[in-house]
């Protein structure tokens, strides 16, 4: 669905408020990303120059923005069509289709120069090969192509901590992959659980997303699946010597509620005007899970640099 | 454009000014202070 092809948005005669720009960089899932970066970035053996670990941080905020800012550029008319993203300034008719594509070059350009110019290139080379994940692999191709999008293009979402280890190191190890692992394996249960309580507003503009595609109950399983196989990724980083007590100890804790809180979810059956409540707890529990699980492998890294465990 | 569309163009288009003029700054800034910190 190429953009020229769609019908255009409500023109604009005024320029965009900056805030509209702004919006165009998801602000709430950067957060996200600022988190598991940071997490990567602190939990990573060596050191780093405050100001080169701060401008790490901000080149992959910036490259996260400018690959959102494209998604919703390519997005703008399946935005229109969900209630979830209508107020989007692109749907909205806040801003040009044009401005926000430009915006999202400069911006996702600028991040991988100052990356590769203040920190290090390879970090510069992964946070270029993440935003081309993002805009192109899943935004353009996977998404409107097939119910695995979600699976394939969870791997966008998990390049941060990577980056953010390597933004330290200098060079790939295991320890960075298996963070990677841990946000792809995280990501279909979590974007699936949103799914199946939004599911008519994907239905309607023709997202092939897992639980309309496959039916609520392919789905549910897999959440089940993806959330087990959760379990020894996430404590993996334990299992192979590059965490201490502290981080298995969590991990498991973590994993095990979130396999807890995805059983009811697989196992259960909808009916008409259903809360969905099982399926909101666990959206809610995977955001909180990840924060918790990343903030407790930076806890773990800090007590072990101190000699304490 | 009436008087209150143009009023309302020149707002915005001088709180982007800003917000664009803030950002050179900042980078300014960041790029002296990485110069610095790689030395």
């Amino acid at each position: 669905m190429a953009p020229d092809s769609m019908a255009q948005t409500v023109p604009t005669q005024l320029p965009a408020e900056w805030r509209d720009f702004f919006a165009l960089t998801k602000p709430r899932v950067m957060s996200l990303v600022i988190f598991t970066g940071l997490c990567g970035l602190l939990a990573a053996p060596g050191s780093i120059h405050p100001v080169l670990g701060f401008t790490a941080i901000l080149c992959i905020a910036l490259g996260a923005g400018g690959a959102a800012a494209l998604n919703q550029w390519w997005e703008a008319d399946i935005d229109a069509g969900m209630k979830r993203t209508a107020a989007r300034p692109l749907p909205a008719g806040r801003m040009n289709r044009t401005d926000a594509r430009d915006f999202g070059i400069l911006i996702s350009a600028a991040s991988v120069m100052i990356m590769g110019l203040g920190v290090n290139w390879l970090a510069a080379a992964i946070l270029a090969l993440s935003i081309f994940y993002y805009a192109v692999i899943y935004t353009i191709w996977l998404k409107p192509r097939t119910p695995q999008n979600i699976v394939i293009g969870g791997g966008a979402g998990a390049f941060p901590p990577l980056i953010g280890w390597v933004a330290v190191t200098g060079d790939i190890t295991l320890m960075p992959v298996l963070l990677f692992l841990i946000i792809f394996m995280w990501t279909p249960p979590h974007f699936w659980a949103l799914a199946l309580f939004v599911k008519t507003d994907y239905a309607n503009v023709g997202i092939p997303m897992m639980p309309v595609v496959r039916g609520e109950t392919s789905t549910r399983r897999q959440i089940l699946a993806y959330s087990v196989l959760l379990v020894p990724i996430a404590a993996a980083p334990w299992f192979i010597g590059g965490t201490a007590y502290v981080y298995g100890i969590a991990s498991l804790a973590l994993t095990l509620a979130f396999l807890a809180l995805s059983l009811p979810v697989a196992f259960r059956q909808t009916g008409e005007n259903d809360t969905m409540k099982p399926e909101k707890r666990l959206f809610a529990f995977s955001i909180i899970y990840l924060f918790a699980l990343f903030a407790a492998l930076v806890v773990d890294r800090v007590l072990a640099n101190q000699g304490w465990i | 454009m009436t008087p209150e569309e143009e009023a309302e163009f020149k707002r915005r288009q001088r709180s982007r000014n800003l917000v664009v003029g803030g950002i050179l700054l900042f980078l300014a800034i960041l790029f002296y202070v990485i110069t610095i910190a790689r030395m």
